[in-house]
């Protein structure tokens, strides 16, 4: 592959408390804006506090879900006093930082966030071709001895994009798990600090000229979710994850691996027809909106040297 | 050589209730309450009248630990008899309205035994957690609880510290038994917590129908860790916290902690170590619920109790 040039990454967003209760962001957050910039910084950072009022309640939201307001939609919605705290923060978070879509925003956003799931450190992007994010994950690979660094991406196109990465030219979530919501664990905000210094490092390097080489990175492409099995009437959730499959993120499920154990005893197995790789595998946020754990395939992808 | 003049003779457990949802995100009680309600046979025994029981509804609703104040904190003295007013905190009423249904805490009324199902984001394990150490009922219930468990370890924790004990939901009973299963992070249920909890009452509600029946049970000795002092993180003037529990404490639960040992890690590097005199074995370590209560950890001792034979008192 050719080596590919690209601009200069010179405005970085750093967001944390997206969700008030994913803390080791929130902690970060508070930290980086403790440190004055003196203008001496190579890249401009600006440091975000998301849901400011989440956080102080420590909830993962006020009204609404914070990271499902940034599609085209919600950001062009008419908003008023009696609009849900959540929709108008949006709106407030892309005229800061974007708007999307637009030369002015930002040219790379990294948003911070838990998950109770086991999944470690995932970049989580809308592109499986954004030559930015995946020379940083490959970074992150690279530098991370005690973590592991995978590339998520959703197949989703920018517009119905709704999460507040995808304000930045470049963006994307930066999970880290296992965390329950609510904690902050040592060993997760300092991996999560640890991701962020090396995202600013790669940064300043790729923009005083360093050539990065190419190579290859397993990207998975998110495929479906798959919800709890639920009384009929009550909808109330009739199983828990199968302890076999429990904290297994990123692991093959082959057809016929246990998925579910009923609370009556019988296992439920994976039924599809290809094996895929689970992730989110029971994450705490997750129950209200139907998901147990979502299914990705893998598949290495070729990236250019960038300069 | 049995020594029958030293058996205590004790009222039959008929009433028994067990309730789930006192905070409303630990997964594992509400779930088996809910289960429960719908379907009592697992939990029925000979003679037994059990009663499965929500215990803060509206917080189970919305999936948060408590609407107004914390109910396990609720069921004091002067919550229980404070009048009924307009604009009460939803928890304080709902304690009065549990005395009513189970109670009244300390009369010859209150239900026998109740069970409260917890859970904590802690690295505990199966944790019985005991208010009496004089309680031979409970004493010689979770004796037999431990040994039906094993080899799967069911630890104990005895809160009867003067200032540090608390009004809990369960106390409203003769008998309260507190189940605490972790480590579970709010709002999500994971099946080994859940299993462990299960398996925890069915020999609980085993011995307590062994009991009625008039099994006699021998002296035996239960080893206890009693709570010492709550230990806080450190804060800035804001009330912010300044460190986290050091990686080397977190998850440790139950293990010695010795002076000069990691304890916090602030967030700029900077490890602040355990200066007690005395080795203690700390317990509710990083609880996400205990953060507003100013609890990093909890320090125990080891103790052992000595509990005497039991049976059922003969009418």
């Amino acid at each position: 592959m050719k080596a590919v040039a690209m601009p200069t990454v010179s405005r970085v967003a750093v967001c944390g408390g997206t969700h008030g209760n994913e803390l080791a962001g929130i902690y970060l957050v508070r930290e980086m804006l403790k440190k004055r910039a003196d203008g001496t910084e190579p890249v401009s950072v600006v440091t975000v506090m998301s849901n400011p009022r989440a956080a102080q309640l420590c909830v993962r939201y006020v009204e609404t879900d914070l990271n499902r307001c940034f599609t085209r939609a919600a950001l062009s919605a008419p908003v008023s006093e009696t609009s849900p705290y959540e929709m108008v923060r949006s709106q407030e978070l892309n005229a800061l930082l974007g708007p999307k879509a637009s030369m002015q925003a930002v040219d790379l956003l990294c948003d911070l966030h838990n998950t109770t799931a086991n999944t470690g450190l995932c970049l989580i992007t809308y592109s499986d071709r954004d030559w930015i994010c995946l020379h940083i994950c490959k970074h992150l690979q690279a530098q991370m001895a005690s973590t592991p660094v995978r590339y998520v991406h959703f197949d989703i196109p920018l517009n119905e994009a709704y999460s507040l990465d995808s304000v930045g030219k470049h963006g994307f979530a930066m999970e880290i798990g296992p965390q329950p919501h609510g904690v902050v664990r040592s060993v997760i905000f300092s991996a999560m600090q640890e991701g962020v210094q090396l995202m600013m490092d790669w940064i300043c390097q790729f923009n005083s000229g360093t050539l990065f080489e190419g190579g290859w990175v397993d990207v998975y492409t998110m495929v479906k979710n798959i919800d709890y099995p639920r009384d009929s009437e009550t909808h109330v959730i009739t199983a828990a994850v199968h302890p076999d499959l429990q904290d297994r993120d990123f692991c093959l499920l082959h057809p016929g691996d246990p998925m579910f154990l009923c609370f009556s005893g019988e296992t439920l197995r994976y039924r599809g027809k290809e094996a895929l790789y689970p992730f989110f595998i029971n994450e705490g946020a997750y129950y209200e909106k139907g998901v147990a754990l979502s299914l990705a395939r893998k598949r290495r992808v070729q990236i250019p040297s960038v300069l | 050589m049995s020594s029958r003049t030293n058996v205590s003779c004790l009222h039959e457990a008929r009433r028994v209730a067990i309730f789930g949802g006192t905070h409303g995100n630990e997964m594992s009680g509400i779930t088996l309450v809910n289960m429960w309600k719908q379907n009592s046979a697992e939990i029925e025994r000979n003679g037994l009248l059990i009663k499965p029981f929500i215990s803060n509804p509206k917080a189970v609703e919305k999936c948060i630990r408590y609407i107004d104040t914390d109910l396990n904190r609720a069921f004091t003295p002067e919550n229980l008899s404070a009048p009924d007013v307009e604009g009460r905190l939803y928890e304080v009423q709902r304690a009065k309205e549990i005395n009513r249904m189970f109670g009244p805490k300390g009369s010859s009324d209150a239900y026998d035994v109740i069970f409260d199902l917890h859970n904590t984001t802690s690295n505990m394990g199966s944790t019985l957690i005991l208010e009496s150490s004089t309680d031979l009922f409970n004493l010689q219930m979770v004796h037999y609880i431990k040994k039906a468990m094993a080899p799967h370890t069911c630890l104990v924790l005895l809160n009867e510290h003067p200032q540090l004990k608390y009004s809990t939901t369960r106390s409203v009973a003769k008998h309260p038994i507190g189940l605490e299963v972790g480590p579970q992070p709010q709002g999500v249920l994971r099946s080994n917590v859940f299993e462990s909890m299960r398996t925890i009452l069915k020999h609980a509600l085993d011995f307590i129908e062994f009991f009625n029946s008039g099994v006699e049970f021998p002296p035996c000795t239960i080893d206890v860790f009693r709570v010492q002092e709550r230990m806080d993180y450190p804060r800035d003037t804001n009330g912010n916290i300044t460190a986290m529990v050091h990686p080397h404490l977190q998850d440790c639960d139950w293990e010695p902690l010795n002076r000069g040992d990691p304890m916090f890690l602030t967030f700029d590097g900077r490890t602040i170590l355990y200066e007690g005199a005395n080795t203690v074995y700390p317990t509710f370590i990083n609880e996400a619920a205990y953060y507003e209560k100013q609890q990093a950890f909890t320090t125990t001792c080891r103790e052992i109790l000595a509990a005497n034979a039991i049976r059922k008192a003969f009418k």
